[in-house]
């Protein structure tokens, strides 16, 4: 790891100044950690009075478990739901903005406050309009002959989270898009324009290549909020209902944690979530330290 | 674009404002709902355009709440969030400067060991790891108070990372002019090095604030006396109203309430936040 | 004031790299020292040893009669000026030049009073309370000396400071940098790469090579007596030129006066002659001549460098001379080279072979 040419001398004052990061981590991250590893591997009794240790069984039954299994998939739907819905209109408004001179702080400005917003008041405000008795789409829907109720249908309540999930995220995706984008300099672009490519060629030949070094930082980190950062949509909304439509595995993790009180199996859970957390971050590292040479 | 097309630019004016409309729905939705009468929602009506009931909806829900759906005043809950936004934002930015500053400017054993060991909060978000962070959190006594919503949150390293990557870049003569001047490192960090992070600093207090404002999760799970609940988890009480369908108007008056502090930051910052996004993440 | 004085100074780099080989150097109180050689060479690395910026592998450094080795920086009574001025961004220039003795406890009175007689010394009295970035390169470059001279020191020590002006300015603060250490008197060492700063500016120069010292004396004496291959060439302008002994003692038309080759000391293997001692018309005294012709002719106004061929070989040679001799490209003639003009070197080591009469120029 690079360094400066010159640090200070010091023999404790270093340590004294990392010490409350590493105090804070150690006591509220690193221990916890290592105990909902440490809970995966126990099961408690009926009365909740008293633990063993069972090894991997937390484990075998979770993958053997439907509604776990059920969970993952659904999981795997919204992921993939809100990080395609919000990255493509993220990419085209970018696209488009890009091309604007004197708008473009304008339509940015407009564009980027959402992310303000708290996932869960985003869930909270697409279900009032989603709402099956006083919603306005729900009013639409039914003069085409749809009836929506994301009480009764399970797709509808994806529909209704990926929505409101990805909503939200556009602003971000945005902003690294746009960012992407003006790094691609002009002269490729008029280059190819010499070269006889039309605007729609040029786009999926030279611009979206070149974009995907963003393209795929954002994927990771799509995907990460959609496992994680949601919780408050669905809670908010669903509950992951009905009948487990919308239960991911952040959100199971809760319930079974703390409503259902099954300590053993939501701890199972964390720790395979932090398995594949781990996995995204160290792809995206990797990734990234590859491209530094692009 | 090379070529000049006048019907394109219309055509992408277009396009943005259809954007800028979807984004901007679901807000001007609530803030209609929230300025209708009372009784309104129960005749089956869709509002579209602004009532007339704004003040009164507002002050009502800022003083005395939703008692019973369990959501104390607004008002009260405005005040939790913002104490438990500027803690962890305020913490955050201390522990990480202190720490970015020990790790870029000092050699000393272990330096790697620390280093990674901050590095790996970044991967886990608090809600990977809530039901022994919880149980630490009640051991010690902190459930219920406002350093028991803010404290956990302030170990994770993003803020961290950014300010070594920018103290990497100041250039090392200034360092060594400094101590050829006799500063030793707390006037550096004093006299020279905060000064020069004052916009990395400020990008950086959008991001966090943001972020402590709108936590959700984490304070459900500890606050079981609604004089700690804080605005963005109240709201989803008065939406799961026990008896009959909630009020909305109300209910959309606290969130466009709960919403409005944090726009309001971006909107004011918005090119510090930017900037601040940019670097944070990579 | 006080003298500052190297021994066996040694740098080696934790990758194994030795960038300072064995340097014994002694800076009398009051003399300005130039540090020169070109990059790679450790005189940067000499430097910061000095200040304190660089630690210290092996050997003993004394500013007056301390030794140094262990101390920090600020401790060294030193002020340093850097290439890139480092001056503090966000502090006013009058800021700059104070947080020195800020940090060292001066008066308000006695910092305001050192700072304006500074600022008045270099001119730079406006800018006291501007900000950096709202000053041109050569004013940065002055409120960089102001630092230093505020905190009237033993040593000043200077990074290449001119190294970013343009060419003009540069000539112009060479000029005031001399005034100002004249009148000062304070101790200095100045490291540059630019040989004809060196030789303006230094009492001494130091030509550095690879780490170790190559010659150490004064201007004239390391123009006029190099020591080896490598200061005879990195020293003038336009570089000396070179020329194999045989292409000298061979070929038609040369060596009327051979006489004075046999005269070169025995080992000799490249023989040096500086491109304004070589005659076109013949002189007095004993000389040499060889016939070559003329291929490139560049005026440079008050002189002229002319770059000829020795005839039936493929050596050229560049001549320096005043004004502008009536002579065409592609036009033969003769040059003319007098004993004193040869500098003669080793055919295998490159050192020079004939010692001054008496003194020994050794530096280790």
């Amino acid at each position: 790891m690079q360094t400066k040419r010159m640090t200070f001398p010091g023999r404790w004052l270093p340590y004294a100044l990392l010490a409350p990061q590493v105090i804070v981590t150690l006591i509220f991250f690193i221990w916890p950690s290592l105990q909902a590893l440490y809970m995966s591997l126990l099961r408690e009794d009926a009365f909740g009075l008293s633990s063993t240790f069972v090894g991997l069984a937390n484990f075998a039954r979770l993958f053997a478990d439907d509604t776990y299994l059920d969970s993952l998939s659904v999981t795997a739907v919204f992921a993939i739901g809100t990080t395609l819905l919000s990255m493509a209109a993220a990419l085209l408004l970018a696209a488009t903005v890009n091309r604007m001179l004197r708008s473009r702080n304008a339509y940015t400005t407009l564009l980027v406050w959402p992310y303000a917003i708290a996932p869960a008041i985003a869930g909270v405000l697409w279900w009032f309009i989603f709402n099956p008795s006083i919603g306005i789409v729900p009013y639409a829907l039914e003069m085409l002959g749809y009836r929506w109720n994301h009480r009764t249908s399970g797709a509808d309540a994806m529909m209704l989270v990926i929505i409101a999930a990805a909503w939200k995220q556009i602003a971000y995706n945005f902003l690294f898009f746009l960012a992407g984008l003006q790094s691609i300099p002009q002269s490729l672009i008029e280059a190819a324009a010499i070269d006889g490519a039309g605007p729609v060629k040029r786009f999926w030949t030279i611009v979206f290549p070149l974009l995907s070094p963003t393209t795929f930082f954002l994927m990771v980190v799509n995907v990460v909020y959609a496992m994680f950062d949601t919780f408050g949509v669905i809670h908010a909304t669903t509950q992951g209902g009905p009948s487990q439509a919308t239960n991911t595995l952040v959100y199971k993790v809760y319930a079974d944690g703390f409503v259902g009180m099954n300590l053993g199996s939501s701890a199972a859970q964390s720790v395979v979530l932090m398995a594949i957390v781990i996995a995204l971050t160290v792809v995206q590292f990797r990734y990234i330290e590859r491209r530094v040479n692009y | 674009m090379v070529e000049h097309r006048p019907w394109s630019q219309l055509a992408a004016h277009l396009i943005l404002i259809a954007g800028v409309a979807l984004v901007l729905f679901p807000v001007y939705i609530a803030i209609v709902a929230s300025t209708q009468a009372p009784g309104e929602f129960l005749r089956g009506t869709l509002p579209l355009v602004p009532g007339g009931h704004a003040l009164e909806n507002y002050r009502a829900m800022w003083e005395s709440g939703l008692s019973r759906a369990g959501a104390p005043p607004v008002g009260k809950m405005l005040v939790n969030s913002l104490v438990m936004a500027l803690a962890i934002t305020l913490g955050k930015l201390v522990i990480s400067l202190l720490s970015a500053f020990a790790i870029v400017y000092f050699r000393f054993p272990f330096r790697l060991f620390f280093f990674w060991l901050i590095f790996v909060t970044l991967m886990l978000p608090v809600e990977v790891r809530i039901i022994p962070t919880f149980q630490v959190v009640a051991d010690l006594g902190m459930l219920n108070s406002f350093a028991g919503l803010s404290i956990p949150l302030i170990a994770s390293a993003t803020a961290t990372f950014l300010f070594r990557q920018f103290f990497m870049t100041v250039p090392e003569e200034l360092l060594e002019a400094a101590r050829v001047d006799g500063a030793g490192p707390f006037r550096f960090f004093r006299d020279i090095l905060l000064p020069l992070s004052i916009t990395n600093i400020a990008a950086l207090f959008v991001i966090l604030f943001i972020y402590g404002w709108n936590q959700y999760l984490w304070p459900l799970l500890i606050t079981t006396d609604s004089d700690y609940y804080t605005v963005v988890m109240g709201i989803q009480r008065m939406t799961t109203a026990a008896d009959g369908d909630p009020q909305w108007h109300l209910v959309m008056a606290a969130v466009v309430m709960a919403a409005l502090p944090p726009v309001l930051v971006i909107l004011f910052m918005q090119r510090l936040f930017v900037k601040g996004l940019t670097e944070t993440e990579k | 004031m006080a003298s500052i004085k190297l021994d066996a100074l040694e740098k080696t780099y934790p990758g194994g790299v030795q960038a300072v080989k064995g340097i014994d150097l002694e800076v009398a109180d009051g003399e300005f020292v130039v540090l020169v050689g070109p990059s790679g060479c450790g005189k940067s690395t000499l430097l910061r040893m000095v200040a304190g910026l660089e630690t210290i592998s092996s050997g003993e450094l004394h500013i007056g009669e301390r030794r140094v080795n262990d101390l920090e920086p600020a401790r060294r009574d030193i002020a340093m000026v850097f290439q890139n001025y480092a001056l503090y961004p966000h502090m006013t220039v009058f800021d700059n030049l104070a947080y020195g003795l800020k940090n060292r406890g001066f008066g308000r009175d006695e910092i305001r009073r050192r700072v304006e007689e500074a600022a008045r010394m270099l001119e730079i009295e406006p800018f006291l309370p501007r900000k950096p970035r709202q000053l041109s390169g050569g004013q940065r470059q002055r409120v960089a000396m102001g630092r230093a001279l505020v905190r009237e020191p033993a040593a000043f020590l200077f990074d290449e400071p001119l190294s970013n002006l343009d060419a003009k300015l540069r000539v112009q603060m060479r000029v005031e940098i001399k005034r100002l250490q004249r009148r000062l008197k304070t101790t200095s060492l100045y490291v540059t790469h630019d040989q004809l700063e060196a030789m303006t500016l230094g009492d001494r120069l130091v030509v550095l090579n690879g780490g170790r010292i190559e010659q150490v004396g004064t201007p004239m004496e390391v123009y006029a007596r190099p020591a080896s291959l490598f200061v005879a060439t990195f020293i003038g302008s336009p570089a000396m030129n070179l020329l194999p002994l045989e292409a000298l003692l061979s070929g038609p038309g040369t060596a009327v006066h051979g006489a004075l080759l046999h005269d070169l000391p025995s080992g000799t293997g490249i023989v040096g002659v500086r491109p304004d001692a070589l005659r076109l018309e013949p002189p007095r005294a004993p000389h040499l001549t060889l016939a070559a012709t003329l291929e490139l002719f560049e005026a440079a106004g008050a002189e002229s460098h002319l770059h000829v061929r020795l005839a039936g070989s493929d050596q050229t040679l560049v001549i320096r001379t005043a004004g502008q001799p009536p002579v065409a490209e592609g036009q033969r003639l003769h040059v003319h080279i007098t004993r004193d003009a040869l500098h003669p070197f080793h055919r295998e080591s490159g050192r020079r072979l004939d010692e001054p009469p008496g003194a020994r120029e050794q530096a280790a």
